[in-house]
């Protein structure tokens, strides 16, 4: 059972992902997580701004649970199921994140440039956090879904609005990491 | 009842992201570098497993586990919503090195600056839902 102490391989942990929509659609549910900023949009009274918010969240307090146990989960899996968390990624992207500044590439599960608690006396590491969640949260909003409601539910229903924000998901990545992260790191 | 089976596929799927790594900053910025397979190797043989499940479901009338129709509705047609709604969500996606599941699962691991990037990805929702009359769909 060494194995579950050890990152988990793709052939496993995407089949797994499969799994939880399944299990999903077996219980008559929808896999979408990005909903859940709606309905927490909705439940700190949003519905005041715009009739966006205004539905009956509590339909959505099934979706609220599974963010709870994801967030559980995050906590088991990094304090009972891993010896080491550093992140084994390709040895020549190291030393380049090393090269602008990402120090703990290689030996860590985030980088402490931007996500080590130092971060809170680092305006511009917190700038680029603010922005970057008021994109994934905008974005996924208009898009009407992210990475688990298009990329998987949506792809795996052969749905070609999905298709196109999956490609315009990507796209969006490319530019930043290739186009936008020379000029900011 | 029901609540406790949210929370177990919750805590399943938090373990999971976690364990696979696609939850790691580092791995989305790999993927963009196009620099191992293994991001794209979750996505696809996610998106491979689950064309086979649903494709099962819809053919074989396949009911619930309460009996219940399983219904998938189709997305709305559009293309402008998706592109854009894409490229930005991307943008953030790469930046923040995390999207709307894995934030969660970095909270539960202790990262505590990923909560800014949560509260941030809710006020970004919210812009949406202010201004959304004013964009293309």
């Amino acid at each position: 059972m060494n194995w579950i102490y050890e990152p988990w391989p793709w052939y496993l942990s995407g089949p797994l992902i499969a799994l939880v929509m399944f299990v999903l659609l077996m219980i008559g549910k929808r896999f979408g997580m990005s909903s859940n900023l709606r309905t927490m949009c909705t439940i700190c009274g949003a519905g005041k701004a715009s009739d966006f918010f205004k539905f009956n969240w509590k339909a959505q307090r099934w979706n609220l649970i599974v963010v709870l146990g994801v967030i559980i989960g995050g906590f088991i899996a990094t304090n009972f199921l891993s010896t080491d968390t550093s992140v084994d990624i390709n040895p020549k992207i190291i030393a380049d994140l090393q090269s602008i500044g990402f120090k703990s590439a290689g030996d860590a599960y985030m980088p402490d440039l931007l996500f080590s608690n130092d971060v809170f006396n680092d305006p511009k590491g917190l700038l680029l956090l603010v922005l970057g969640g008021i994109l994934v949260g905008f974005g996924a909003r208009y898009a009407g879904g992210c990475t688990s409601g298009h990329a998987i539910s949506g792809l795996s229903d052969l749905q070609i609005p999905s298709l196109i924000a999956v490609i315009s998901f990507f796209i969006g990545g490319l530019v930043m990491i290739h186009f936008i992260f020379p000029l900011i790191f | 009842m029901r609540s406790i089976i949210y929370l177990v596929i919750g805590v399943f799927f938090g373990i999971v992201l976690f364990k696979s790594e696609a939850a790691s900053w580092f791995r989305i910025y790999e993927m963009f570098q196009f620099g191992s397979f293994h991001m794209y190797g979750i996505i696809g043989s996610a998106v491979g497993l689950g064309i086979i499940i649903i494709q099962f479901i819809k053919r074989k009338n396949i009911k619930s586990f309460y009996n219940e129709e399983i219904h998938i509705p189709p997305k709305e047609r559009s293309f402008s919503r998706y592109m854009f709604g894409g490229i930005i969500f991307g943008l953030g996606w790469a930046l923040a090195g995390a999207c709307p599941g894995p934030m969660f699962v970095l909270l539960g691991a202790g990262y505590l600056p990923i909560f800014i990037v949560i509260i941030s990805a809710i006020l970004g929702t919210f812009l949406y839902g202010v201004i959304k009359d004013k964009l293309p769909h």
